[in-house]
């Protein structure tokens, strides 16, 4: 049954949590923008970015000899670089057992996107289906999209009901919850979406900012809407979520600035890959060109780095 | 890396220890100091008359930067003659034409930022990241802002005529100094007067560098004329009897005397004097903005600000999670070498600033109001404070009604907006105020409401070349910035 | 029985001031004498001491806030109306100007003057925020705008030539923006300042909104300059008043403006105008965030 009023919902929501002021939260992230971040502390950076990555290719032209090449990649990102391996490869539901088998004991996890990533546009029962199939399969864990027609219509209840079943597929595989936040609009849309994901979740578990499938994704301005939630979740309930900006994370300089977001508004806790993820593609080859320029003192061409993307 | 955390808080607190601790971040650019800075007095360098000196110190490390020139008042009186030879060529000049000098000099002041913000910084104590991001471009933006407006004077005021007043004397206080000097100078030469300005003599070196740049942008001798020295040399800039129109900005203190010292001559007056500016927090603000809000409004160049936020006053309702939100934040705040890229405090200015600071902070504790300071490592040498906030702060507390001038807030509650009103107006200042709400009708009531000329809704602490600024009451007359601004550098006929 | 007058003794008036919307007479019960142009007794007026100027500005202050909320529209109507109430009556305020030396033609000129000056600054009280105010361009998402406001309680101090149109001059641009004013009429002349009271009482100006004093300048002059509560000084004086004033003014950064316009010039439309409404506000700007 639809709620009797969709703006009494969303009203009810934004008193609880507090709202967000769009240019204060974009001034305070320009500032992490101006930290300079240099020699040691770089190099421990770009690697705990590393660490953090959830190497992801979602594309229809994957193949089980692509997922082999990233996970190959995922393992041992650079030869003649000492490095930690990504977090995590992320690939589609069928690609799940050749990841499996290509990362075999490296302690690299293996996450899927389920339920009708990116739209989720499909039923319940067919979602919940794909993320048994998933992690029958082997998914160390889930990430699945919110149900942002029932969030925008405020049927807060449908979203929270769908997230909790999802999480009873997952067993013991780790959920991240992707809020779709281009399409949520606002930064307060963002902030309360993240509250509602939160209270279902488990400790461990994760929000996550985009499916990368839209024209706006992961910034530092709704990567810190979505800390300062987790943050003040946490004080409120003892249960530390983890976060997952995810989507248009290119380059090793953006990395350290989101870190340094956590460093600053999270703190040391937060600082690890249980806690904190890069969803990415190309960020990777840019950590291990920045790496690398640090260990020679030359700046490095891309295609020197396996499976880059550029080629000139 | 990873070693444990002494000042981790226990059970659910955040940790903000060294995990990633970033490494010295210096910033390298050669500042290009002169061993001796002479006067600027007809578009050379002269020797003072006075044959006096004294040095300007790094407040970071007591080092001593340069030598500077004392102007006694016959080198004042040398700076006047210069400006008022100069000033028929100057005012008769098409606006255009003077346009195109303003012009010049933003644009020479943009090539050579890195280098300015290295040396306000290094004389002032200021962190680079706000010397380099804002003092200096903010800057130039005042003066390309005010070059448009030298040949567009006729639309000004409205069914008059302007003409410039003549030679303008001003004096300009040591927190923001190239920022100020170009507040004064920049509205000032556009409607067409000459200047002899005197910088504080505690930073008087980016002044001197800037005379420089007059001299690249080939400005008229004579037109600009910068003496230095202390209260003495600014009390014979504000009292000369060439002088048309004096502006000053600095304490109410200082500005009151000036205007007893010329109180029995007809000289046009600006006064930008002190402040302690009320920064109202509703219930229904963003709050963590509004945190950040709190720590741009107090923190912010070390707090020597005259429009600081420096009475927070908070809705009752959610006055505990402000307060434990704040004292989180200030936990990362970066205090040290104003030259590291990082820093967010940088040194006070003076020993004599710090020793007011820290006078002030004792009264506070004396009169039984509760002190919270970063636990943050202060450097060994030069003058530094930490970030510090007084809860249980009265309105009759020292700490609530004295300019400190530096990094202390003082953090008082209301339970209405009426006495949300009351309590910040409850001052003989009234520079600027803040207001955090989520409401945009609660904000114009309060900005109609608070008796302050700059009021912010959920910001604080922001400039624009294009918004005057200035005060009510006892924070001074006059605006700076913006056509009003420029229309106080006028005559109206 | 006693013996038939020869024709009706007048009934003189009791020269009062104008405070809070009544008419008292001063606190110290001190007058002092007026003559007319002839040399004789013309009315005892009462000579207002410092209690009494503070007794002024407290009127003033406790109509201000009303005063200042008022619409413009609405503050203009009653300068317009007060307008009517100084025409209606102008051949009174005519008679008393002629009374104490003043040419007839001079006097009628300068009533005529003063009652269209009331009507010219009926007319900037919707207006002058448009041309003093503005909208400015920042470089950020903020909305930034500059409004005047008034500045409180403003003191005048009227020249003595002319009494009455330089009174009006210099009473009507600072309460068109919302001031409240405390003002010395002049010494020499002060009666038509009292008529102008009895008029301000009628029409719809809220009490407290003008307060007319009547007194010596040596003696209010400095309580004028040092009052801590009068925020803004509007004064015709000479050197000496001037510079006594800008030292009062000092200790609590008042702002200081002389009228700078003598005798007959006040006569002129550049006796009048904007800049001197610009004079007596106060220039807010307020930053107001666009965002989502």
């Amino acid at each position: 049954m639809p709620p009797r009023s969709s703006h009494a919902a969303h009203a009810r929501l934004l008193d609880e949590v507090g709202s967000v002021d769009q240019v204060g939260i974009e001034e305070r992230v320009a500032k992490f923008t101006t930290r300079s971040v240099k020699k040691e502390a770089k190099i421990w950076g770009l690697k705990t970015a590393l660490s953090m990555t959830d190497l992801t290719t979602l594309e229809g032209k994957d193949t089980p000899g692509k997922i082999e090449s990233l996970c190959r990649k995922a393992i041992h990102p650079h030869e003649g670089l000492v490095t930690p391996t990504v977090a995590a490869v992320c690939v589609y539901p069928s690609m799940v057992r050749h990841a499996k088998a290509g990362v075999g004991a490296s302690g690299v996890k293996v996450a899927s996107v389920a339920t009708a990533f990116p739209s989720g546009q499909t039923h319940l029962k067919t979602r919940l289906a794909e993320v048994r199939g998933a992690v029958a399969d082997g998914a160390d864990e889930i990430d699945m999209v919110i149900n942002r027609g029932a969030f925008l219509a405020g049927d807060f209840a449908q979203m929270e009901d769908e997230i909790s079943e999802v999480l009873e597929a997952c067993g013991a595989a780790t959920l991240k919850v992707i809020l779709e936040v281009s399409e949520l609009e606002t930064f307060d849309n963002i902030r309360k979406a993240s509250f509602i994901a939160m209270g279902v979740l488990r400790p461990g578990d994760f929000i996550k900012t985009s499916t990368g499938k839209t024209t706006l994704n992961a910034t530092l301005a709704n990567n810190q809407v979505m800390i300062e939630a987790i943050r003040d979740f946490y004080l409120d309930t003892g249960i530390a979520i983890g976060m997952k900006p995810a989507g248009g994370i290119k380059t090793a300089k953006q990395s350290l600035h989101f870190l340094i977001a956590v460093k600053e508004t999270l703190g040391d806790a937060w600082l690890n890959k249980k806690r904190y993820r890069f969803g990415a593609s190309s960020l990777l080859n840019d950590l291990l060109r920045q790496l690398e320029k640090e260990r020679t003192g030359a700046y490095q061409a891309p295609y020197s780095f396996s499976d880059a993307s550029e080629s000139y | 890396m990873a070693t444990p955390n002494k000042n981790a808080a226990p059970g659910r607190g955040l940790i903000f220890g060294d995990l990633w601790e970033f490494d010295p971040a210096p910033e390298t650019a050669d500042p290009r100091l002169k061993a001796r800075y002479d006067l600027f007095i007809g578009g050379a360098f002269v020797r003072p008359r006075s044959g006096r000196t004294f040095d300007t110190i790094n407040p970071a490390t007591e080092g001593k930067l340069a030598e500077i020139s004392l102007a006694g008042a016959a080198d004042v009186d040398l700076a006047y003659r210069a400006a008022a030879r100069a000033f028929p060529s100057w005012s008769a000049l098409h606006g255009r034409e003077r346009g195109k000098y303003l012009f010049r000099i933003a644009r020479l002041l943009q090539d050579r930022a890195r280098e300015f913000a290295v040396a306000e910084t290094l004389d002032g104590g200021k962190p680079i990241k706000e010397s380099r991001d804002f003092d200096v471009p903010m800057a130039a933006a005042h003066f390309f802002y005010h070059a448009g407006w030298a040949d567009k004077l006729e639309y000004v005021a409205p069914g008059r005529r302007v003409a410039p007043l003549g030679v303008v004397g001003q004096v300009i206080p040591w927190n923001f100094p190239l920022l100020m000097l170009a507040w004064k100078l920049a509205p000032a030469l556009a409607m067409g007067n000459c200047v002899v300005l005197k910088p504080a003599e505690t930073t008087s070196i980016t002044a001197m560098k800037l005379c420089e740049i007059l001299q690249d942008a080939e400005l008229p001798p004579g037109v600009v004329n910068i003496v230095t020295g202390a209260g003495e040399t600014g009390a014979a800039v504000m009292g000369h009897p060439l002088a048309a129109k004096v502006a000053f900005t600095g304490s109410t203190e200082v500005g009151k005397a000036i205007m007893r010292q010329i109180a029995g001559t007809d000289k046009k007056m600006t006064m930008e004097l002190g402040g302690k500016a009320a920064n109202i927090i509703f219930d229904d603000a963003p709050i963590d903005q509004a945190v950040e809000g709190i720590v741009n409004a107090i923190f912010f160049n070390q707090g020597h600000v005259c429009c600081a936020g420096s009475r927070l006053l908070v809705q009752e309702s959610v006055a505990d999670r402000v307060v434990a939100k704040l004292k989180s934040r200030i936990r990362v705040l970066r205090v040290g070498d104003p030259l590291d890229k990082n820093t967010d405090l940088g040194a006070i200015n003076s020993r004599e600033q710090l020793a007011t600071i820290r006078r002030l902070v004792a009264s506070g504790v004396r009169e039984g109001a509760a002190l919270y300071q970063s636990p943050c490592v202060l450097p060994q040498k030069g003058f530094f404070f930490p970030p510090s906030l007084f809860t249980g702060v009265t309105q009759s507390h020292r700490i609530a009604r004295e300019e400190i001038f530096g990094p202390v807030l003082s953090i008082l509650t209301f339970r209405t907006v009426d006495e949300a009103v009351e309590k910040a107006n409850n001052t003989a200042y009234g520079l600027s105020a803040g207001v955090w709400t989520d409401k945009g009708s609660r904000i114009l009531k309060m900005s109609t409401e608070l008796k302050a000329g700059v009021v912010w809704a959920n910001t604080f602490n922001r400039f624009d070349p294009s918004s005057p600024f200035g005060g009510y009451k006892e924070s001074g007359f006059g605006r700076e910035g913006g056509r009003q601004g420029l229309l106080d550098y006028a005559s109206t006929t | 029985m006693s013996a038939q007058p020869k024709s009706r003794i007048p009934v003189t008036k009791t020269p009062k001031v104008y405070i809070g919307g009544a008419f008292v007479r001063s606190e110290s019960a001190r007058t002092f004498k007026v003559t007319d142009r002839s040399g004789a007794f013309f009315a005892n007026i009462p000579q207002c001491t410092r209690k009494d100027l503070r007794n002024a500005v407290e009127a003033a202050a406790k109509a201000g806030p009303g005063w200042a909320r008022r619409t413009p529209y609405n503050r203009a109507q009653i300068l317009y109306r007060l307008a009517e109430m100084i025409e209606a009556r102008s051949g009174e305020l005519v008679a008393s100007l002629v009374q104490f030396g003043a040419r007839r033609a001079d006097a009628e000129k300068g009533v005529a003057v003063g009652v269209d000056r009331m009507i010219h600054y009926a007319g900037w009280a919707d207006k002058y925020a448009q041309l003093l105010g503005s909208v400015n361009p920042v470089s950020s998402a903020h909305f930034n705008f500059t409004v005047p406001e008034p500045m409180g309680v403003v003191g005048v101090v009227a020249p003595d030539s002319p009494p009455l149109l330089g009174l009006i001059s210099m009473i009507a641009p600072v309460i068109a923006s919302g001031n409240t004013v405390v003002a010395l009429a002049s010494e020499t002349v002060p009666y038509p300042a009292v008529l102008l009271g009895e008029m301000l009482a009628t029409s719809d100006l809220p009490g407290g909104v003008v307060n007319l004093l009547t007194g010596f300048r040596k003696e209010l002059v400095p309580t004028f300059a040092t009052h801590a509560q009068i925020r803004a000084i509007y004064a015709s004086a000479g050197p000496d008043d001037r510079k006594a004033l800008r030292l009062g003014a000092a200790a609590s950064v008042k702002r200081v403006r002389f009228s700078g316009t003598e005798g007959a010039a006040w006569l002129n439309d550049a006796a009048q105008g904007l800049e001197r409404i610009g004079d007596f506000v106060e220039l807010k700007t307020t930053w107001h965030p666009i965002g989502a």
